[in-house]
């Protein structure tokens, strides 16, 4: 295999891999109003991802500098092109980062109150906007013969594009609730998986639509197994969910999401981004990487670490494998918590 | 303002920003490592309170660090896409390797150790701050490794058919010498500044809990510990950064005319100013405290060697650069950085540090047998030893990275040459507008929530749960109704 699609593969793994792991961050955040009915239960859901997000998120930076060694071009056109939207992402990663750390270092309800607020929308937007910048990518945005990106904010706000959003905002909301009912104990359990089921369906619903308009547009066989598996993954998730069994349903909206991001990728094989405003304008895996060298390097140090990285992660989430539930939170420290 | 001037705003406004946290991340994450492991070995339950109050302090530092480095990882795609296209070769693979290697070991190893305390063996949790330790070590590594080769570039071949540098090898970029140089200089500040922070909230609370003398003792602990680390790599830094200065310049020998305004190259014996009441185009100079051949001593190691002024390296600068053997990328500025600042960034650097090391000595001598100083002055003296550490430090990346210019990628790519052609005014005016504004914030968040922390002081000592790493989904366990710990 050439050097350049075995970084095609890694940065769809590092992708896949994001997704998987913080959309459930995302679904939590999300979640965070709807299943916690007070303070003490908004802690439990928090305490949840609490020693894993921030590994998660690792995730995409690491995606990011892969991006950026392996296709430099690639790494300027997208993020200098999707420019508004990368802000919006990232002003509301910054925020939600920040509310997990700091929302507990004070007690009082409008203090954590404010930081709950930045915790649910720092996760609606990437959970959303992740969505719509993957339906652009794929689809393919306006780029000229510098590999300059043409078009504005609005070029990217077309309907598939929205659909896309969508489709990722359900799935990890519905992941974030499997994961909930996984991880929690008593009435929040039960409540996530409830929601599970009913989000589940929407999702699948969406899902759908936006996998067959995609396998139309540019889709081949092998994309189109994995986005009939990832269908059938989320219908026997939702079908766990609703018979209480709980490490199937993550299972299967796991397997979803990886197989949907998956053939994404798939369907855009061998363009990186392709242009609407001529073929040749494409960037692909070839005219947008770096040297061979470059990547020989790259391929080394990742070969050694990554499965390293993938080993202590999977050992902290041993460590923290524990459901946690109302009576491991402290009780309220006073100061008109409720 | 242009898309250049904003761009380099934004730049200098995040990364300065993202560096105001970045070297207590890097000492705390030492030192409570290390106090924690004193507690181990001692047993004495003054390490144990220092290592948690200093730990609470260190994660709400970490925290915006980590939120502010997100930018940083796409903030060159965004605003500095063609710098990104010609050095995407050799530039982009420390910086995966570092979101590789480092990110995702400081992570998750600080996770472990936030909601540990319970579940992992006292050695294996301890081991989980060294690890986070190291993390950052490398994190450093990597990102200095790229930023030294901007400053020169080695390793690479320009290459006419793509327009962009091309890496050939990998370790002459790992072991630059600029590296070599700034490496331990970064680090030994790090060290430093969060030696200075350990003094100086510890003697702030030493001066507060006057009446209480168990609470005296511990803090005076952690005042020992602060202030010889600060002495120690103080010292490091000075040598480190003398070292720097003969590296620089010979591979960027403008930078070191700028830092001192030399204007005319001096044949022999240059002096040092340590302050100049003048103006600053060279033109005149009214008053001047120099030290004399001091300037040579620190550029070549000799006092009596000649060092080279701006006017003369202006010229051999255009004779070199200005045919332009690579198109578009090359354009025939005026090769000087901005004097002013370069001048007063490299004075204010040392002079905040040595300022700050003194202090550091002066709050030893304080405190010595369990005196206590009483003046009000004290608190103000203590606080603004880090404070001052902090400054420092910025200082000293706002003179490298303005001492290169008018290069980003020093005698390949000028930085009017690295911005991105797609992205408009307007785009760069809404992120940085947001960027600063949602910095300002959470600046005052963070410095209000440290207050808080430092004013309640170490919580009393209460013994940490036994570690027990069992318990699976069932309920089965007896510590399964024991509250957790750390929890958020
Ligand atoms: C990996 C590369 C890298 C690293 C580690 C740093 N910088 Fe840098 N710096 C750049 C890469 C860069 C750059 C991309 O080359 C900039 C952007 C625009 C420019 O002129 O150079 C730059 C500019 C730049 C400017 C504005 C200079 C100007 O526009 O005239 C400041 C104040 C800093 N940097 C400060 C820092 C600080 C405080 C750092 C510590 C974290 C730092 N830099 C690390
Ligand atoms: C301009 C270049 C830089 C980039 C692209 C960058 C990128 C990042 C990113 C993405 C993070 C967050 C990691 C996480 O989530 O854990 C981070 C944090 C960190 N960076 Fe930077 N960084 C830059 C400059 C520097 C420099 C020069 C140093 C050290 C000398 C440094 C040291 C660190 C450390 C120690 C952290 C850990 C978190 C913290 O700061 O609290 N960074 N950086
Ligand atoms: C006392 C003697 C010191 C000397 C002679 C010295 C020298 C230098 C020099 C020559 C550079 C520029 C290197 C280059 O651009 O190639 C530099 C950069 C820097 N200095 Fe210092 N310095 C001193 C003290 C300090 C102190 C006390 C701090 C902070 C606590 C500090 C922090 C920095 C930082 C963060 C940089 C930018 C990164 C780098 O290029 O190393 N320095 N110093």
């Amino acid at each position: 295999m050439e050097l350049t699609t075995i970084w095609f593969c890694l940065i769809a793994i590092l992708w896949v891999g994001y997704f998987v792991l913080e959309g459930f961050d995302f679904g939590v955040g999300m979640l965070l109003p709807v299943l916690a009915k007070n303070n003490r239960e908004r802690r439990v859901l928090i305490n949840t991802i609490g020693p894993v997000w921030d590994g998660n998120e690792v995730w995409l930076l690491t995606a990011g500098g892969a991006t950026f060694a392996a296709f430099p071009e690639w790494y300027a056109t997208l993020f200098s092109g999707f420019y508004v939207p990368l802000l919006l992402i990232l002003l509301a990663l910054i925020v939600r980062g920040v509310a997990f750390e700091y929302r507990h270092q004070r007690p009082g309800a409008t203090w954590a109150g404010w930081w709950d607020r930045a915790v649910i929308v720092g996760s609606y937007v990437p959970a959303f906007l992740w969505g719509v910048a993957f339906a652009n990518i794929v689809h393919g945005v306006p780029i000229d013969a510098d590999k300059e990106f043409t078009g504005t904010v609005f070029t990217l706000l077309n309907p598939y594009a929205l659909l896309g959003g969508l489709v990722t905002l359900s799935l990890f909301w519905t992941h974030g609730a499997m994961f909930l009912a996984l991880k929690t104990d008593g009435e929040i359990r039960a409540r996530a998986r409830a929601m599970a089921v009913r989000s589940g369906v929407v999702a699948a619903v969406l899902a759908v639509v936006f996998l067959v308009l995609t396998q139309v547009d540019t889709g081949d066989a092998w994309s189109l197994a994995m986005f009939v598996i990832a269908a059938v993954a989320l219908v026997a998730g939702i079908a766990a969910a609703a018979t209480a069994r709980e490490g199937w349903a993550f299972v299967g909206t796991f397997i979803t999401i990886a197989l949907a991001v998956g053939g994404l990728f798939v369907a855009l094989f061998p363009d990186v981004m392709p242009s609407t405003t001529d073929a040749a304008y494409s960037l692909t895996v070839t005219n947008a990487a770096a040297t061979d060298y470059t990547l020989k390097i790259m391929t080394i140090v990742a070969c050694i670490f990554t499965p390293i990285v993938i080993c202590y992660q999977a050992w902290t989430y041993w460590v923290f494998r524990k459901r946690i539930a109302v009576h491991h939170i402290p009780e309220e420290e006073l100061e008109g918590a409720h | 303002m242009d898309v250049l001037e904003l761009a380099r705003w934004q730049f200098g406004i995040v990364t300065v920003y993202h560096f105001l946290f970045v070297p207590l991340t890097i000492g705390l994450t030492m030192l409570v490592a290390l106090m924690e492991a004193i507690w181990l070995k001692t047993k004495n339950p003054d390490w144990y309170r220092l290592t948690r109050f200093f730990g609470k302090l260190m994660l709400i530092n970490f925290a915006i660090g980590v939120a502010t480095g997100l930018v940083q990882e796409f903030q060159f795609g965004m605003n500095w896409s063609d710098y990104s296209r010609f050095v995407g070769d050799i530039f982009g693979a420390p910086l995966a390797v570092e979101a590789l290697l480092a990110f995702f070991l400081e992570s998750t190893f600080l996770g472990l150790w936030i909601f540990g305390w319970d579940k992992l063996p006292r050695g294996l949790h301890n081991a989980c701050m060294w690890i986070v330790h190291v993390g950052t070590l490398a994190s450093s590594w990597f990102i200095l490794a790229a930023n030294s080769w901007m400053q020169n570039p080695v390793g690479y071949e320009f290459n006419p058919d793509t327009g962009r540098a091309e890496l050939t090898d990998f370790a002459a970029v790992m072991f630059n010498e600029v590296q070599l140089g700034t490496f331990p200089h970064v680090i030994g500040a790090a060290y430093m500044t969060a030696g200075a922070f350990l003094v100086g909230i510890a003697a702030w609370l030493y001066h507060k809990k006057r009446e209480q003398p168990d609470e005296q003792r511990m803090y005076k602990r952690s005042i020992r510990l602060g202030a010889w680390v600060m002495l120690l790599f103080g010292a490091s830094v000075a040598v480190s950064g003398d070292v720097q200065g003969k590296i620089m310049t010979d591979v960027q020998p403008m930078k070191m005319a700028a830092a001192e305004a030399l204007y005319e190259t001096s044949d022999t014996c240059a002096p040092f100013s340590v302050l100049t009441i003048g103006t600053r185009d060279g033109t005149e100079e009214k008053w001047a405290l120099e030290i004399p051949c001091l300037l040579s001593f620190l550029a070549t190691g000799h006092f009596d060697q000649k060092v080279e002024g701006i006017n003369d390296l202006r010229e051999q600068y255009v004779e070199t650069y200005g045919q332009d053997p690579g198109a578009s990328y090359y354009s025939a500025g005026d090769y000087v950085p901005n004097i002013p600042v370069t001048y007063w960034t490299f004075r204010w650097m040392m002079g905040l540090g040595v300022a700050a090391a003194f202090g550091g000595a002066l709050i030893l001598w304080l405190t010595r047998k369990g005196r206590t100083p009483g003046g009000r002055w004290f608190p103000v003296l203590a606080i603004s030893i880090p404070v001052m550490a902090v400054l420092a430090n910025s200082m000293g990346w706002i003179f490298t990275e303005m001492g290169r210019q008018p290069w980003v990628v020093f005698g390949l790519l000028t930085t009017e040459n690295g911005v991105s052609p797609g992205v408009g005014a307007g785009e760069v005016w809404l992120s940085m507008g947001s960027f600063t504004a949602l910095y300002a914030v959470l600046a005052v968040v963070e410095i209000g929530l440290l207050a808080r922390v430092v004013k309640k002081g170490a919580d009393p000592f209460v013994e940490p749960p036994e570690p027990s790493l069992s318990g699976g989904g069932k309920d089965d366990d007896q510590d399964s109704d024991q509250p957790l710990t750390f929890a958020y």
